[in-house]
C-alpha cells in the first residue's frame, strides 16, 4: 500500500514537473524542475528498499535500511536547492533583461519593442 | 607520490578557487597570477604523469583508504590522463587570452568560476564510480553557469537560461539513472556494476538496461548528440569568447563518460544472463554521430556569425567521434578507438583556439563584429585571414592537417564495417558541406572588404601597427596540430596502445576491484551471488 502510495506520488510529481517544463515562461519551468527534483529524490530514497523502524546504521539492528540512498539523497537535495536558488535568479535577470517571462524572451509586447531595436552589438 | 600528484590535479583547483573568492576583483594581479600558475602546474602535472607512463597500468586512489566497492575511488589511466592533459592546455589557452584582452575584468569572479571548472572537469575525468560522476558533473555545470553568464548581455542571458534548464533536466535524469542501477544492481561503483550486471535478477533486467539508456541519454545532452544538441550553438555563440574556448572541452566530458561507461560498465557479458552488453550502446552512437554530423554540417552552412559556426563544428566533430565509438564493436575497434582519440585531440585544441580567432574577428571589425559579411577590412587581415584558412582547412578535415589524419584513421576502421557505406558518404560529405560553407565565410570576411571614407579597401601601414593582443593564442592550437602531423607516428602509437587499454578493461576492473568480487558473507548486498570474476 505504502510502496503503491509512493510510486503514484513519484509519478505525478514528475508528470506535473515535465508539463511544468513544457510551458514556456520561467517561472512554470523553474517550478516544474522543482517538482522534478522532489520525484526523483523520492525516488532515489525508495531505491534503498522501503522498510519502517530500520535505522540507516549497519549493526545496529538485524536488518537495517541501506544508508547509501540516504547519503545520495542528502547530496542531492543540496545540489538541487543551489541550482533552484540559481535558475530563479537567473530567470530574474532574463525577466529584467528581456522585458518579459517567455524562455524565448520573444514574446515582446508593444512597449519593449525600441528596446529590442537598441540591442547591444554583437559583443 | 604519484598518488599524491594525481589527487593534486583535483585538489589543487578547489583550493585555488577558494581562494580566489576571496582575492577576487580587489586583487586581479594577484588572481590572475594565480590562476594562470594553478592551470600551468595542473599542466605540467598531467604532462609529467603521461611522459613517466604513470598510466600504463590503472592507478587507483581509494578517498579514505576505504576500498572499492564501499568507498570512492579516483582512477587514473591513459585516457583519463590525456582528458586531463587537453582540458590543462586548453584552460591555458583561454585563460591567457581572457587576461591579455582584460576579458576576466568584465564581472566578479571569473578566476574563481575557472577554477572550479576545472575541478569538476579534472574530477570527472577521475571518478571510478557513477554518483561521483554526477556530483563532479553538477560541479563543473554550476560553474558553467557562472562563466556563461560572465559579463551580460540579454542574448546571453536568454541562451544561458535555455542552458541551465536542459542541464538541470539532465540532472534529474542522471539521478533516475543512477537510482533505478543501485537499486537493481546495488553498487554505483563501475567497476563493481560490471562484475554485477551478470547476476541482476532476470525480473530486474529492463529496468537496468532502461536505466543505462538513461544514462547514455544524459551522457549524450551533456556531448550535444543528435536530437539534444540544440542548447549548445545559442550558449556557445554568446559566450565570451574565452568561456566558449574553454567549453570546448565541455562535450567532451559527455563523450569521455560514453566512452569509458560503455567501455568498463557494460564491458561484462550479460545482463541478467539474458541481455548481451556489447552491442547494447554502440549501434546507437554509429546512428546517432551520423545523423547528428551530417545536421550539424548544415548548421555549418546556416551560420550568419563566426562563433556560431565554430559551435556548429564542434557538434560535427561531436558526430564523428560518435560514429568512431559507434565502431568499436567491429573487428577494428580499437584502431576506431584511436581514430577517434586522435580526432579528439584535435578537434578540442582546434576548436577552442577557432574560438579565440573569432573573437579576435569579433574585436577588430567593429561595424560587423565577426557576422559573416562584408565590412572594412580589419587590421592585420592577411595573417588573420591566413590563420582563418588554416583552421577552416584543419576542421573541415582537409590535409594537410589533423582533422584529415583524424578523419583517416576512422575511414581506415570502417572499412570493415558493414555500414562502411553510410558512414564514408556521411563523413565525406559533411567534410565538403563544411568546406563551401568555411570558404563562403572566409572570403566573404577577408576578400569582400568594402571601403568606407574612413577606412580604405586596402590596409595601410598603419593599421599593421594596431595591436592585436591575444594573437599569439590564437596561433598556438595551429602549431600545437602542426606538432600533432609531425610526431603522428609516435602518437599514434601511443594512442594505439591507450585505445587498447581502454578496450581491454581487464586491467581496469583489477585494479579497482583486485578480489574480482565482494565477500558476500560480509556484504549485505542485495545480489550476494558468487562470481568468478570471469570478465577477463
Amino acid at each position: 500500500m505504502t510502496n503503491l502510495a509512493l510510486s503514484l506520488l513519484i509519478g505525478v510529481l514528475t508528470g506535473a514537473g515535465v508539463y511544468l517544463v513544457l510551458r514556456a515562461q520561467t517561472f512554470p519551468v523553474v517550478l516544474g524542475l522543482t517538482l522534478m527534483s522532489y520525484g526523483v529524490n523520492l525516488f532515489l530514497f525508495t531505491m534503498g528498499r522501503l522498510q519502517t523502524a530500520a535505522p540507516a546504521v549497519v549493526g545496529a539492528v538485524e536488518h537495517p535500511t541501506d544508508p547509501l540512498p540516504q547519503a545520495l539523497v542528502l547530496t542531492a537535495i543540496v545540489i538541487a536547492f543551489a541550482m533552484t536558488a540559481f535558475v530563479i535568479v537567473l530567470a530574474l535577470k532574463a525577466r529584467a533583461a528581456l522585458g518579459n517571462d517567455h524562455v524565448d524572451g520573444i514574446h515582446i509586447p508593444q512597449a519593449d519593442r525600441v528596446l529590442d531595436r537598441n540591442e547591444e552589438p554583437r559583443a | 607520490m604519484t598518488a599524491n600528484l594525481i589527487s593534486l590535479l583535483v585538489l589543487l583547483p578547489v583550493g585555488l578557487a577558494a581562494i580566489l573568492t576571496m582575492t577576487g576583483q580587489r586583487l586581479p594581479n594577484l588572481s590572475r597570477g594565480l590562476d594562470i600558475a594553478g592551470v600551468a602546474v595542473l599542466l605540467a602535472v598531467s604532462a609529467g604523469l603521461l611522459l613517466t607512463g604513470a598510466g600504463d597500468t590503472p592507478q587507483v586512489i581509494e578517498l579514505g583508504s576505504w576500498a572499492a566497492p564501499f568507498g570512492i575511488v579516483w582512477v587514473f589511466d591513459r585516457l583519463s590522463g590525456l582528458m586531463l592533459l587537453l582540458t590543462a592546455t586548453v584552460a591555458l589557452l583561454a585563460l591567457v587570452y581572457a587576461i591579455r584582452r582584460d576579458e576576466d575584468q568584465a564581472g566578479p569572479h571569473f578566476h574563481a568560476l575557472f577554477q572550479a571548472q576545472l575541478f569538476g572537469l579534472n574530477g570527472a575525468f577521475l571518478t571510478g564510480d557513477l554518483f561521483n560522476l554526477f556530483v563532479f558533473f553538477e560541479v563543473l555545470l554550476l560553474a558553467s553557469y557562472g562563466l556563461l553568464l560572465h559579463g551580460n548581455g540579454r542574448k546571453r542571458t536568454r541562451a544561458g537560461f535555455h542552458y541551465v534548464v536542459v542541464n538541470l533536466i539532465g540532472s534529474t535524469l542522471f539521478l533516475f539513472a543512477v537510482g533505478a542501477l543501485y537499486g537493481t544492481v546495488g553498487s554505483l561503483n563501475l567497476a563493481d556494476i560490471t562484475l554485477k550486471l551478470p547476476e541482476v535478477a532476470p525480473d530486474a533486467v529492463p529496468l537496468v538496461t532502461t536505466a543505462i539508456f538513461l544514462l547514455f541519454t544524459v551522457f549524450l545532452i551533456k556531448g550535444a548528440a543528435f536530437p539534444l544538441y540544440l542548447w549548445l550553438p545559442g550558449a556557445y555563440a554568446h559566450a565570451s569568447i574565452p568561456v566558449a574556448a574553454l567549453f570546448a572541452i565541455m562535450t567532451k566530458v559527455g563523450l569521455y563518460s560514453v566512452l569509458r561507461v560503455d567501455s568498463v560498465m557494460l564491458s561484462g557479458n550479460t545482463i541478467g544472463g539474458i541481455m548481451e552488453t556489447t552491442a547494447l550502446i554502440a549501434p546507437w552512437l554509429l546512428w546517432l554521430g551520423l545523423i547528428t554530423l551530417l545536421l550539424a554540417a548544415l548548421g555549418v552552412v546556416a551560420a550568419r556569425f563566426v562563433r556560431r559556426q565554430v559551435a556548429y563544428l564542434i557538434i560535427a566533430s561531436v558526430g564523428t567521434i560518435l560514429i568512431a565509438l559507434g565502431l568499436v564493436t567491429g573487428q577494428s575497434g580499437e584502431a576506431a578507438i584511436s581514430g577517434a582519440l586522435y580526432y579528439w585531440m584535435h578537434t578540442t585544441v582546434l576548436s577552442a583556439g577557432f574560438f579565440l580567432l573569432a573573437g579576435l574577428i569579433l574585436r577588430h571589425r567593429p561595424e560587423a563584429g565577426d557576422g559573416i559579411e562584408s565590412a572594412p577590412p580589419m587590421p592585420h587581415a592577411i595573417l588573420v585571414g591566413s590563420l582563418f584558412f588554416a583552421y577552416a582547412i584543419a576542421m573541415a578535415g582537409l590535409p594537410p592537417l589533423t582533422g584529415f589524419f583524424g578523419k583517416i584513421m576512422i575511414l581506415a576502421a570502417a572499412l570493415d564495417s558493414p555500414l562502411m557505406a553510410p558512414v564514408f558518404a556521411v563523413i565525406l560529405a559533411s567534410g565538403l558541406i563544411m568546406v563551401i560553407a568555411l570558404a563562403r565565410a572566409g572570403s566573404r570576411l577577408f576578400y569582400q572588404a568594402q571601403a568606407t571614407p574612413g577606412h580604405p579597401a586596402h590596409a595601410t601601414p598603419a593599421d599593421a601597427r594596431v595591436a592585436m593582443p591575444g594573437l599569439g593564442t590564437a596561433t598556438l592550437p595551429l602549431v600545437l596540430a602542426g606538432a600533432m602531423v609531425v610526431g603522428a607516428q609516435p602518437l599514434s602509437g601511443w594512442l594505439a596502445d591507450t585505445a587498447a587499454q581502454v578496450a581491454t578493461p581487464g586491467g581496469y576492473l583489477d585494479a579497482v576491484m583486485p578480489n574480482g568480487v565482494l565477500d558476500p558473507a560480509s556484504a549485505p548486498g542485495k545480489f550476494g551471488a558468487e562470481n568468478d570474476g570471469g570478465h577477463h
